[in-house]
């Protein structure tokens, strides 16, 4: 596929998605580029009386399936099957569809909505799944992506990340944002804005809270906000610099890199801000602290070899300052972020002064390049693995990017003015 | 929507207003009893009770009212040029036992944001060394970095890259 190509797609997209969208200048829009060959077909019929609800729910579980590159959608024009027994199979087999989603909408009482949908099987003529859910009418962005994640739990046996969210900054002048939407980009708010940077955010493990780094005191101060209630609270406010935090997998401490004690170096502080404890002990930089799913580990960028490279050192050998090396080719390789199964993590690799998207899997320390973009920066595994958020520059505009875990399709999330940066994509929601 | 948004920022600020408790600041550098979190008000503020000694840091014809050091690409050493700047920062400290500074170190955009955070400080350490082996002490500066975050000049390339590496000095109180 050629760059041109990519080109002439993402100007009609931006056309189109400003058309859709100029009355919400809040929302991100997605392209969507490539795609693998064996995409699964599948055929979605707008579900019965869902025309008199505000918001789609086929045109959401559509979208959502696309994005991951991994199916491809079959028009069901013509056809509107509700129920199983109004399925005429091989009128599906005909258009080339593996499955197939029918389903209802029913108004309850007040503003409850009843959803039924299915996943049908068209060789085998059977239904695979079906679910029903009600909902008030202010969520059904919400059920729908509750939806796809079932289909495409049920057709490629990985967790769904559908119903999970995205923290990233937006930048609009003089003016920074910390913004948290839907994975989708939709209903977009702002936690906390200011006039000053705001980088580094992390979602704590329970998707409740936010931990970042503002300057808005004239040097980096690490906060931790609670989404519901906005409150928060700063938790490294050390002489010098505070910033990089990063969540223990229990949620109950952070990682931290403080200066205070001369150079950067991790310290460990309790999520209240209390217990301060050291942990790296390196003459040289280390930041970016990434903890390992099971929490016995660390991995962080460090300079100690002489080039900023990615090191792993388990949290118990405290001030032992013992790390193994984890890159080893370029002389630039930071940012590190485990994989959910902690197998794999992903960083940013410098190569002919391209700042790139890589993967690297620990055990065989096999690595590989995703991106071939000029400026890529704060990599996220999504909480299933199979994505990785990024920031990228197009045009000399930040935008967000994601690129799947084989490289084989990527989406640009862009906003209408301003640039965004510092992704960070939260964990599974709690009934998962 | 908007009006949603609107009640929301309020609300922010005004939790804001009461949330700027900070943790008890934890003294990391041996014996700096002054050295505790930078309020907001500190800098910038006219503030009352203004010493003498600003007329003196502020005077055009002072090496003192020159506040920037610059350095070179994927450096972080004082060049021989600044030198005298930042001895004359630290003589004029040493001299004033009231006056404090904060140091601040910046980098230029290329690369990740947390390494580059790491790089600006370290071009703020090395002038605090300078200025506490030249006799200032080490509770009247605070060294910090605002990394990549905070350009002097905007855009790609040398000329702007070559204004944002730099170590910016900020008298407190002034």
């Amino acid at each position: 596929m050629s760059i041109n190509w990519f080109l002439s797609i993402r100007a009609a997209w931006i056309l189109l998605l400003c058309l859709i969208s100029a009355h919400s200048h809040a929302q991100l829009n997605i392209e969507i580029f490539g795609g693998g060959a064996s995409r699964i077909p599948i055929a979605i019929v707008p579900f019965a009386d869902e025309n008199k609800l505000q918001q789609s729910i086929t045109a959401v579980i559509g979208a959502d399936l696309q994005r991951t590159g991994l199916f491809r959608l079959v028009d069901p024009a013509g056809l509107s099957p509700h129920a199983p027994v109004e399925v005429v199979y091989s009128d599906w087999a005909n258009r080339g569809a593996n499955a197939l989603v029918i389903g209802r909408v029913a108004a309850i009482s007040g503003d409850q909505v009843e959803i039924q949908f299915r996943l049908m099987d068209v060789a085998k003529k059977s239904q695979l799944t079906g679910l029903a859910i009600t909902v008030p009418t202010s969520q059904l962005r919400a059920a729908a992506h509750r939806i796809a994640d079932v289909i495409y739990e049920a057709l490629t046996g990985d967790v769904g990340v559908f119903s999970t969210r995205i923290a990233y900054v937006l930048k609009r002048g003089n003016k920074y944002a910390l913004q948290v939407a839907d994975a989708d980009g939709y209903n977009a708010q702002s936690i906390i804005e200011y006039t000053e940077p705001i980088i580094s955010p992390a979602w704590s493990p329970d998707g409740k809270q936010l931990a970042y780094v503002s300057f808005e005191n004239k040097k980096p101060i690490v906060y931790v906000q609670t989404l519901a209630t906005r409150e928060r609270r700063a938790v490294a406010s050390f002489k010098g610099s505070n910033s990089a935090p990063a969540w223990s997998p229990d949620g109950k401490r952070l990682a931290v890199v403080l200066t205070g004690q001369g150079g950067s170096q991790i310290f460990l502080v309790n999520a209240d801000g209390s217990g301060l404890q050291r942990l790296s002990r390196s003459s040289g930089i280390d930041t970016e602290p990434n903890f390992s799913p099971d929490g016995r580990y660390i991995l962080f960028t460090s300079d100690r070899g002489g080039s900023p490279q990615v090191y792993r050192m388990a949290v118990g050998s405290s001030e032992s300052g013992n790390a193994d090396r984890l890159t080893f080719e370029g002389s630039y390789n930071v940012s590190p972020d485990y994989s959910q199964d902690g197998k794999s993590f992903t960083f940013i690799h410098r190569n002919n002064g391209q700042f790139n998207v890589a993967v690297q899997d620990i055990g065989s320390r096999q690595v590989q390049i995703l991106t071939n973009s000029k400026f890529d920066e704060s990599p996220s595994f999504a909480p299933n693995g199979k994505m990785i958020l990024y920031a990228t520059e197009i045009n000399g505009h930040g935008i967000l990017s994601a690129v799947s875990r084989d490289g084989q399709t990527r989406q640009h999330l862009t906003v209408q003015t301003g640039d965004i940066r510092e992704p960070a994509w939260g964990p599974l929601p709690t009934w998962k | 929507m908007r009006k949603l948004l609107g009640i929301s920022l309020i609300v922010l600020l005004s939790a804001c207003a009461s949330q700027t408790t900070q943790p008890e600041v934890d003294d990391l550098t041996a014996g700096s009893g002054a050295g505790a979190g930078l309020g907001g008000s500190d800098l910038g503020g006219s503030g009352s009770g203004r010493p003498g000694y600003f007329s003196q840091l502020n005077d055009p014809n002072s090496i003192l009212s020159q506040r920037s050091v610059y350095y070179d690409y994927d450096s972080y050493s004082v060049k021989s040029e600044y030198r005298e700047l930042v001895l004359s920062h630290a003589r004029f400290l040493r001299d004033n036992a009231s006056a404090s500074v904060i140091l601040q170190g910046n980098t230029d955009d290329r690369g990740s944001r947390e390494y580059n955070l790491a790089l600006g400080q370290r071009r703020a350490d090395s002038v605090k060394n300078m200025m506490t082996l030249a006799g200032a002490r080490d509770a009247q500066i605070e060294s910090v970095s605002l990394g990549e975050e905070k350009p002097r000049a905007l855009g790609h390339g040398e000329s702007a890259w070559s204004q944002n590496r730099r170590t910016d000095i900020l008298y407190r109180g002034e």
